[in-house]
């Protein structure tokens, strides 16, 4: 007997389904006339609860208003990783879409068991199920009738896009009511019955040792339960918020610190990161069909800096010991991969660990959100089974979370002697873009290393290519260049902490090409647009760039103190594709007046969603671009408060338009990353046609202005 | 501890708390009302803005001992599902926010604006903006969603 092999054409369950088949552990339809939705993906403000119920009552046929999001938990969600690389409503979407629809059948067949007749006579309407003679019966009156304690089988086929009544339309998010009335929906604004407040004392220095710790002043603090220090970890619970943060500041009174780490200059990065020991990975290699003549080459260097996540909300947790067993309430990206790595560091195995999603303020990417979950977990072993919740300082979270990693990148094109491209190298050097948890057998939470026997840090390392790549993302062109070799250096040191921030190596990656492309075009003479298009034989990548170069009139008169440019990219060479304009003004500092954007994101399942993501995106691009940069000396981040890390404030925010070109029947991709590499390059470009200038080195602030401009010189 | 006694929301109260404390710590604290919310501490970012007569105030570093005897007016005194005020109902409509951690002190300074002028521009809105951080990019959003309470309060 032989295994069956499902032939190539067999139909297929869609990753996260086949991943967590159980469709009761997606689904439950109540007797009460409710859906329960369990996804798990979490909102991390990207409106995926609202994309996710839009999909769930498309395929079922009930009103929206009946399908309630459960918050992901080790308890009992499937486990659908990390929600991350704008892949919520890829990956989690199309799963709740297979699952619903296959529900739709298995309740059709009950129903027409029960009244005598064929499923295909059969409709649903919110949830009632009708058929000829006035014959009916419901989700809710089969509901406990039938199991979904099933399997999900590859057979069942959702709607075809033209049937859909929700999905492709602007429907409101299910969350905003609670946020603009104040509703509870934070971590950081639901107390539990008997909880202690705790906060942990970490030193300004970088990977400090704390060599003494005079508890003294801390212990005559009114309301204090415990002083706890493990190590280089110390902190402290009290009964009252105030009564922590008093403490932490006695405490910090009493201690000795010493420095153990040695931060690279900040003004010579890309020198140090060449220097570096590093792991060189080819990313992609391409020969030309015939060598052709190369007449020049020309050797262009970009850099971006070290940039902080900057969530609005300091990172929090909370946690409760009962015996061995710890139950975690957090606003981490991925439930099961945090408890992957506290079971590490805890020694324990993971059932006696449960893991709760609880919303946080937008992350962008991996913040302190695990960090503080452990910090929550072994402050809470000195609480005696009551719950701690544990809030870092606003200092904390810009100096102690990891950030987007700073990268050099280094273009080289052959040209031939008409000055057409003919090869083209791309160098990466940059640590690695992820160190998330529960990846590898190494924790990689902040508090692991600080203990008394402590992990050793994990380096950050990139995803690999089929899963966008890391430093990498987005480094092989979409252009149709004849031969290319692009490459990765991955730094093995790692003196400043770095992991995911949005889009990865992408946007210092989009920043690069485009902006060489850029001067290319303007070395030859031609017309950027016109320069792209030559060189694009995908028909969505040309539809964007059309779309937005007529959106903007492309290329408007030239007027002094005002420059236009252009940045194009498909996100991860795979998902939403993104061409921006970009007005500038200004002489010294640079203010960009609009940002004109033309995506295309397959099916929209929520169209004003994607928009809204997509002009956030836009702005918080701007942001990194005009201001954004890590600072340090020699010991410690110093740029650990909003004074000293500027980002972009209302009066400075682009006037943003976004055009969605529409494909209904294409696979939905997200849209929280796409505009971030393409507005950066646009900007940069603007800034040369505006200024004459070409920044290379972000952000583009006015130091970095008259640095160019002295190069240029 | 002595006690201080203030307006919160249009209700007399007192509360016996010390008086160098936040406001913050002592609304969210004492007071249990978790709908201002704390950012930075130091008054950087606007995440905690309530209003203290007709004023914007940053909770966190607003001593309790300075709102002896005034109004004070959180995110929770403005307006409720059921009655909403007309900026509340305009960042729904607008779909104003993304992770909305920031909007409850946006709301607050956009309250304060268009008590003392009604009939603000978009660059009046942004003025009164700019001492809010918002991290996800919905600027755009809220100073059209200001523009639209404006436009509902006059036609009222």
């Amino acid at each position: 007997m032989t295994d069956k092999v499902p032939s190539p054409s067999a139909p297929q369950l869609p990753p996260s389904l086949a991943a967590n088949p159980i469709l009761s552990s997606w689904i439950h339809l109540s007797p009460e006339g409710q859906v329960t939705l369990s996804p798990g993906k979490v909102e991390i403000g990207q409106g995926i609860v609202t994309a996710l119920a839009q999909i769930a009552a498309d395929e079922l046929d009930v009103d929206i208003a009946r399908v309630r999001t459960v918050r992901a938990s080790t308890a009992g969600s499937p486990n659908e990783g990390v929600t991350s690389g704008s892949l919520s409503v890829q990956q989690s979407g199309r799963a709740v879409r297979h699952a619903c629809a296959e529900i739709r059948q298995i309740f059709l067949r009950a129903a027409a068991d029960r009244l005598g007749v064929k499923a295909d006579v059969l409709d649903i309407v919110d949830g009632t199920i009708s058929g000829p003679g006035n014959i009916r019966t419901s989700y809710w009156e089969l509901a406990s009738e039938v199991s979904l304690d099933r399997h999900a089988t590859p057979g069942a086929v959702p709607k075809p896009a033209a049937r859909r009544s929700l999905a492709g339309n602007s429907v409101q998010r299910l969350d905003i009511p609670d946020k603009v009335f104040a509703h509870p929906r934070f971590i950081h604004d639901f107390p539990l019955p008997g909880m202690l407040h705790g906060r942990v004392l970490r030193s300004e220095l970088s990977h400090a040792a704390l060599v003494e710790l005079n508890e003294d002043g801390a212990r005559k603090i009114a309301g204090l339960v415990a002083i706890m220090r493990d190590g280089n970890f110390a902190g402290v619970i009290s009964e009252t918020e105030t009564g922590a943060e008093a403490a932490l500041g006695a405490l910090r009174k009493g201690a000795t610190w010493s420095s153990r780490e040695n931060l690279p200059d900040e003004d010579g990065l890309a020198e140090w990161q060449k220097a570096q020991r590093a792991e060189l990975t080819v990313i992609a290699s391409k020969a030309a069909p015939q060598p052709s003549e190369n007449k020049r080459t020309i050797r262009r260097q970009y850099t971006r800096p070290y940039i902080a996540h900057g969530s609005i909300a300091p990172s929090c947790a909370m946690a409760q010991w009962n015996g061995d067993r710890v139950w975690v309430w957090t606003h981490s990206q991925g439930v099961y991969l945090l408890r992957a790595d506290l079971a590490l560091v805890l020694k324990l195995p993971v059932e006696n660990i449960t893991v709760e999603h609880m919303e946080g303020a937008g992350c962008y990417g991996h913040n302190g959100a695990d960090d503080v979950a452990l910090d929550a977990v072994l402050l809470a072993k000195a609480a005696g089974g009551r719950p701690v919740r544990v809030q870092w300082s606003r200092a904390d979270e810009m100096s102690h979370t990891p950030f987007g990693a700073a990268m050099t990148i280094e273009i080289e094109a052959d040209l031939d002697a008409k000055d057409e491209i003919v090869t083209w190298r791309h160098n990466i050097w940059s640590n690695g873009h992820t160190a998330r948890p529960g990846r590898a057998d190494l924790p990689t939470l902040l508090a692991a290393t600080e203990l008394a026997k402590p992990f050793p840090r994990a380096i950050a390392t990139n995803p690999l290519r089929a899963s966008g790549g890391g430093a990498d993302r987005n480094s092989i062109p979409l252009y149709d260049f004849p031969s290319w070799q692009i490459e990765s250096h991955r730094l093995t040191t790692m003196p400043i902490r770095t992991s995911a921030l949005r889009t990865l190596g992408a946007q210092g990656n989009v920043f690069a090409i485009e902006s060489f492309l850029d001067e290319l075009a303007a070395e030859r003479g031609e017309d950027p647009v016109t320069f792209r298009l030559r060189h694009l034989s995908d028909q969505r990548a040309q539809d964007v760039i059309r779309a937005v170069a007529s959106r903007a009139n492309w290329k408007p008169a030239k007027r002094d103190g005002t420059g236009y440019g252009l940045g194009f990219a498909r996100y991860k060479n795979t998902g939403a594709y993104c061409a921006v304009i970009a007005e500038v003004e200004g002489a010294d500092d640079i203010r960009v007046k609009r940002l004109t954007i033309a995506v295309d994101v397959g099916e929209a399942i929520n169209p004003d969603g994607v928009i809204n993501q997509i002009e956030g995106g836009a702005i918080q691009a701007t942001s990194w671009v005009l201001k954004e940069r890590v600072r340090f000396d020699h010991a410690r981040i110093t740029s650990d408060s909003w004074s000293e890390y500027l980002i972009l404030r209302f009066s400075e925010v682009p006037q943003v338009q976004v055009e969605l070109i529409s494909r209904p029947a294409m696979e939905p991709v997200g849209a929280g990353e796409a505009a971030h590499g393409p507005v950066t390059a646009a900007i940069a470009s603007a800034v040369f046609d505006a200024l004459g200038v070409r920044v290379r080195n972000l952000p583009i602030t006015r130091e970095r202005l008259i640095a160019a401009m002295e190069q240029a010189s | 501890m002595p006690s201080i006694r203030f307006r919160l929301n249009g209700v007399e109260t007192d509360i016996d708390a010390d008086p160098d404390q936040s406001l913050l710590a002592v609304l969210r604290g004492q007071l249990g009302m978790t709908g201002s919310h704390f950012g930075c501490g130091v008054g950087e970012c606007g995440a905690c803005n309530v209003m203290v007569g007709d004023h914007t105030v940053t909770a966190c570093d607003t001593p309790l001992w300075s709102v002896a005897n005034k109004d004070v007016t959180t995110i929770e005194g403005l307006g409720n599902a059921q009655n909403p005020h007309p900026l509340q109902h305009a960042f729904i409509a607008e779909q104003a926010l993304q992770c909305g951690y920031c909007v409850s002190g946006i709301l607050m300074s956009a309250a304060a604006l268009l008590h003392r002028n009604p009939h603000p521009t978009d660059a009046d809105v942004r003025a009164a903006l700019d001492r809010n951080l918002c991290r996800c990019g919905s600027h755009n959003r809220m100073v059209r969603a200001v523009l639209r309470a404006a436009a509902e309060m006059q036609a009222r």
